[in-house]
């Protein structure tokens, strides 16, 4: 690699000699420049699902009244004098739902972090394929565009909910968004599991074959141990969606019969017989269920990282922490059927589920007492990044727990798909994952951008977010106890659910600081992108191989050789050494032990 | 208008925070301050407000047990919904305490260990001890938590005893029907290929099977005579067979009814039921759940009742109510009170209010009420077909509340 050697200007560089402004920003195959695309896509799709979700909290504080905001943005034929019209009122539901959870936290958070930390953790000088790197981002991007265009589709984006069960989602008879807007829906999760897959293949590829000399699996940064395992569950578990998909794609235009069966619908009784609609949820959740540790593990394997490097000392059980990583992978595909047990499949199939499921706290609870003894004695010092990272364990912690209800297949008789359930998983997806992303965009930052982002501005928007994020989560566990459903227009039509109505103006109230609290990271990211003080090479003085490249991105990665790797990455604080830190690079003494 | 302010408020506050920014911005810069050193105040600072912030989590938690516990659902009015909730409270007490202890830890460790250039952190690889300890401990309540949780389960789905009163649950877009399978207690068999506007749960009887066989009939004859005389674009003409084909398809299937030697008399007594239904006080009742078009699911939380109502399946849900709606009147001292079944599989855009009252009372009154029900009837001519009504005014007309 002769090229290699030659250092590239940074973003605002306008021109250089060898490389085209096309080929260097825009169909780029390097990885640092593939994983910035991915986080400006993600960020970009996180703003539209954040005021999709602030368009239907007003609805659900203030039913049926009306606002401007709603009418200028949505046009009188979804927000006629600026009242929520309540088919908008799903598709705004499922596409938030689902721009959230496969395009900002699958897509943007895999993305973003395997494509930037996997090359340069393990000491290479690229992914695998630079290609397929390439293509997996423009396939993304082609998806996210298509998802975002179905909401301007004339009968609504999807709304069957992000879950889109058949039938409802089969039939245009049965809601006018399960026409052409599911249509599209379709198509861009096709495409974006093709992104998915591709991203996943150069990931456990690169890890497995292009490690550095000295990089035994055993001493690979956490952050590459939960990459890896991710790409794995994404490898085995979104084929299964996208069979899922296409099933549903020929019932719904080919006159197939998978998920249909018996239906009388529009004054009219179906022809479709045989088919079953648990099918399509057993297919649906098989991915489902991986995916919410997709989106979790990478969080948590930043979170491990960023711990160590901000608290001064190893992570507490390196080998814990990897053995949960595997059990949680393992597990996480013997548990989908936790979301069925009131589908009207078997009970005795239910009670599996409830025991599998359960052993995955076991896992989870190694986790959160390893991370909260490595701060334990340490010397934490509370970077925006540390602060999010403790954020998202106090989330794991307090969102874990009520999965424990849930898994129970006689308590989740009574709180089955009501707002208990929207807690649940908004604490642990909504919060520690999209806290795991925060944490990793203020700590690799300099990496990324090779500038620092704002500090004091990090502070308040950590400060503004939890706050924000569980005034807005938490209460929605006591309305869900109230026997409160989900995806529901509103509420009036009840008069048990009056007493919690006050909590959904609550919620509504933090969800809007939360919201704009947003704005102030979006000012530092992109002021800082441009504007931000130039970093030093190894700002957070940490042990990992990303900071013993250059500053300003060079392709190759490193100039000259490839690094060499004498221990492992949690060397801090270690007895005998001046510093508090011991880089991956500086071989071992002659008396001293690995770890 | 209130509202128009608040959004002005939040542009204004995003505006300013813009600002506010970009001082802080040039300020950083004019000192030549480091981002990453953090200063030993800014650590003070930020350990501070994690304690701050824990205090006021844990006082947010408990304003919302004070303040809403009489908001939340009450006591279970159903045999298995009393150990649902004993089962509830014991995993409550787990979760609270694990909640408490871990997350206060945190916190607290965190503000405690902070910074200090005169220390080294301790450095603690791992210990084998301690991790089997906190691997061996969550295990043993796990444990506990399943066995106790799947024998609740286990009872809460056995097969039901042959004295269950069955009742159908019967849910379309947007409304809920109840059947009552009668005298015999058997609900007549039903398919949707026979559901027409007077026979709404498509229930099966001899007569009706004769009469849908001569309007599928009659329907084919009269779409050939169509397709013969008259001159209709392709897509028409492909419309059209594909439907003669369909009708096809649905007479064999009826005849096929014919054939069979089930009973369909067992339904010439159950009674159909809309806007609420009854049912008697510490009896059995077995639900048999059924859907027409879309999946739905029959949420009667009151009674810690939930399953899904699924299109080409029966699914069914068991239990016995223990408290009479004008106990539980008096109990919540609300004279207005009312059971009720909802809907909780979203389902389309009146989702949100496909509702029906339920009625728990004494078997006398029970029976009394079931007998001014009428038996089901099954329909005499068939006549052109008359949808209902159109879902979308379905959802806002109160016809079932
Ligand atoms: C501003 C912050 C957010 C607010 C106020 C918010 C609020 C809500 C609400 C009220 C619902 C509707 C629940 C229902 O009716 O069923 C919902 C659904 C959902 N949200 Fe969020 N949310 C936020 C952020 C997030 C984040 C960060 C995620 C990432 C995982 C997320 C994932 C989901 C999912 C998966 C659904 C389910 C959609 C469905 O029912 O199909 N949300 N959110
Ligand atoms: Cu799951
Ligand atoms: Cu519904």
């Amino acid at each position: 690699m002769s090229a290699t050697a030659e250092s590239h200007e940074h973003a605002h560089a306008h021109h250089h000699e060898k490389e085209s402004f096309v080929s260097k920003y825009i169909f780029s195959q390097d990885h640092k420049m593939i994983s910035k695309q991915f986080l400006v896509t993600a960020v970009f799709m996180g703003i539209i699902a954040m005021m999709l979700s602030i368009f239907f909290r007003l609805q659900l504080a203030w039913p049926g009244e009306s606002f401007e905001i709603l009418n200028f943005f949505l046009g009188d034929k979804w927000a006629p004098d600026g009242v929520l019209d309540r088919n908008m009122y799903l598709s705004l539901v499922t596409l938030h739902g689902t721009i959230m959870v496969f395009f900002v936290l699958t897509g943007g958070l895999s993305g973003t972090f395997s494509n930037l930390l996997i090359p340069l953790q393990i000491g290479a000088r690229d992914m695998a394929s630079g290609m397929l790197n390439m293509l997996s981002y423009w396939f993304f991007f082609v998806s996210s565009v298509i998802m975002v265009a179905s909401l301007f589709v004339e009968t609504g984006a999807a709304g069957g909910g992000w879950t889109i069960y058949p039938p409802l989602s089969a039939l245009p008879q049965a809601m006018p968004s399960s026409g052409l807007g599911m249509t599209l829906w379709l198509i861009s999760m096709a495409i974006f599991i093709a992104s998915s897959l591709l991203g996943s293949l150069n990931y456990i590829v690169t890890i497995l074959n292009l490690r550095t000399k000295g990089m035994k699996m055993t001493r690979l940064p956490l952050t590459i141990w939960a990459f890896f395992i991710t790409a794995i569950l994404g490898v085995l578990s979104f084929p299964v969606l996208f069979a899922a998909v296409l099933l549903l794609i020929m019932d719904r235009s080919m006159g197939t019969s998978f998920y249909l069966s018996d239906i009388y619908i529009g004054s009219e009784a179906l022809d479709p017989v045989g088919g079953s609609p648990i099918l399509y949820e057993h297919l649906f959740w098989f991915l489902g269920h991986p995916e919410v540790y997709i989106v979790l593990l990478p969080a948590l394997g930043i979170t491990s990282e960023i711990i160590a490097t901000n608290a001064r000392k190893p992570i507490f059980g390196y080998r814990a922490m990897i053995g949960s990583i595997l059990a949680i992978g393992f597990l996480s595909f013997i548990v989908w059927g936790h979301h069925m047990f009131l589908s009207g499949m078997n009970p005795f199939l239910g009670s599996v589920f409830v025991f599998t499921t359960l052993l995955i706290a076991i896992p989870s609870a190694v986790k959160a007492f390893n991370y909260i003894t490595t701060i334990w004695k340490g010397n934490v010092i509370f970077t925006p990044g540390m602060l999010f990272s403790i954020g998202l364990v106090s989330t794991f912690v307090t969102g874990g727990l009520t999965g424990i209800i849930l898994a129970d297949s006689a308590l989740d008789i009574t709180i089955h798909d009501t707002y208990f359930v929207v807690a649940h998983f908004h604490i642990v997806m909504g919060l520690s994952a999209i806290f795991g992303m925060f944490a990793g965009v203020y700590h690799w930052f300099p990496k990324m951008f090779g500038r620092m982002m704002n500090t004091k501005l990090g502070y308040a928007h950590f400060w503004l977010t939890i706050i924000g994020g569980y005034g807005v989560f938490f209460p929605m566990h006591f309305v869900g106890m109230a026997g409160a459903p989900r995806r529901y227009y509103q509420y009036t039509d009840y008069a048990m659910f009056d007493g919690v109505a006050d909590l959904n103006v609550l919620i509504t109230g933090f969800a809007i600081m939360a919201a704009a609290a947003q704005g102030i990271f979006l000012f530092n990211f992109f002021y800082s992108a441009f504007k931000g003080q130039r970093a030093v090479q190894n700002p957070w003085k940490s042990n990992t191989l990303e900071w013993t490249t250059p500053v300003e991105h060079i392709h190759g990665n490193w100039e000259g050789a490839l690094p060499e790797v004498h221990r492992w990455p949690y060397d801090y604080s270690k007895d005998g050494w001046d510093e508090d830190f011991v880089p991956q690079t500086v071989p071992l003494r002659s008396d001293e032990e690995e770890h | 208008m209130e509202k128009l302010l608040l959004v002005l408020v939040v542009v204004l506050a995003v505006i300013g925070i813009a600002q506010l920014a970009k001082v802080y911005q040039l300020s950083s810069e004019l000192g030549k301050k480091r981002e990453e050193d953090i200063s030993p105040t800014s650590n003070k600072v930020n350990g501070n407000l994690l304690v701050l912030f824990m205090v006021g989590l844990f006082a947010f938690f408990i304003w919302h047990l004070v303040k809403y516990n009489g908001e939340m659902l009450p006591v279970a009015a159903s045999e298995h919904g009393v150990k649902i909730d004993r089962l509830l409270n014991f995993n409550w007490a787990i979760i609270f305490t694990v909640f408490f202890i871990v997350n206060f830890l945190l916190f607290y460790f965190a503000r405690k260990y902070q910074y200090n250039p005169n220390r080294k952190a301790y450095y603690l690889a791992h210990n084998n001890t301690l991790e089997l300890i906190w691997t061996v401990i969550p295990s043993i309540v796990l444990a506990v938590i399943i066995i106790w949780g799947l024998r609740t389960w286990n009872q809460i789905t056995e097969e039901p005893g042959d004295d269950a009163i069955v009742i159908e649950l019967y849910s379309k877009q947007f409304d809920w029907t109840a059947r009552y399978a009668g005298e015999d207690n058997k609900l007549g068999y039903a398919n949707f290929t026979m559901i027409t506007g007077q026979n709404p749960l498509g229930v099966i009887t001899n007569e009706g099977i004769d009469a849908k066989i001569e309007e599928l009939s009659d329907e084919i004859t009269k779409t050939r005579a169509r397709l013969a005389n008259e001159i209709l674009p392709d897509s028409k003409v492909e419309e059209l067979e594909d439907r003669i084909g369909m009708r096809g398809r649905q007479k064999a299937r009826v005849m096929n009814f014919k054939k069979s030697d089930k009973d369909f008399d067992v339904a010439n007594d159950d009674k159909i039921v809309k806007g609420e239904f009854h049912i008697p006080v510490n009896k059995p009742v077995n639900f048999q759940i059924r859907s027409r078009d879309v999946i739905h699911s029959a949420y009667m939380p009151h009674f810690r009742a939930q399953m899904n109502a699924v299109p080409g399946m029966n699914t069914q849900f068991t239990f016995t109510p223990t408290i009479t709606t004008d106990s539980m009147r008096m109990v919540l001292d609300d004279p207005n009170f009312n059971y009720i079944l909802l809907c909780n599989k979203v389902c389309g855009s009146a989702h949100f209010n496909m509702q029906m009252n339920i009625v728990v009372e004494s078997e006398e009154d029970y029976k009394k009420w079931l007998s001014e029900q009428k038996t089901f009837v099954a329909p005499e001519e068939e006549t052109e077909e008359v949808e209902e009504s159109e879902p979308e005014a379905m959802a806002t007309d109160d016809e079932t509340n």
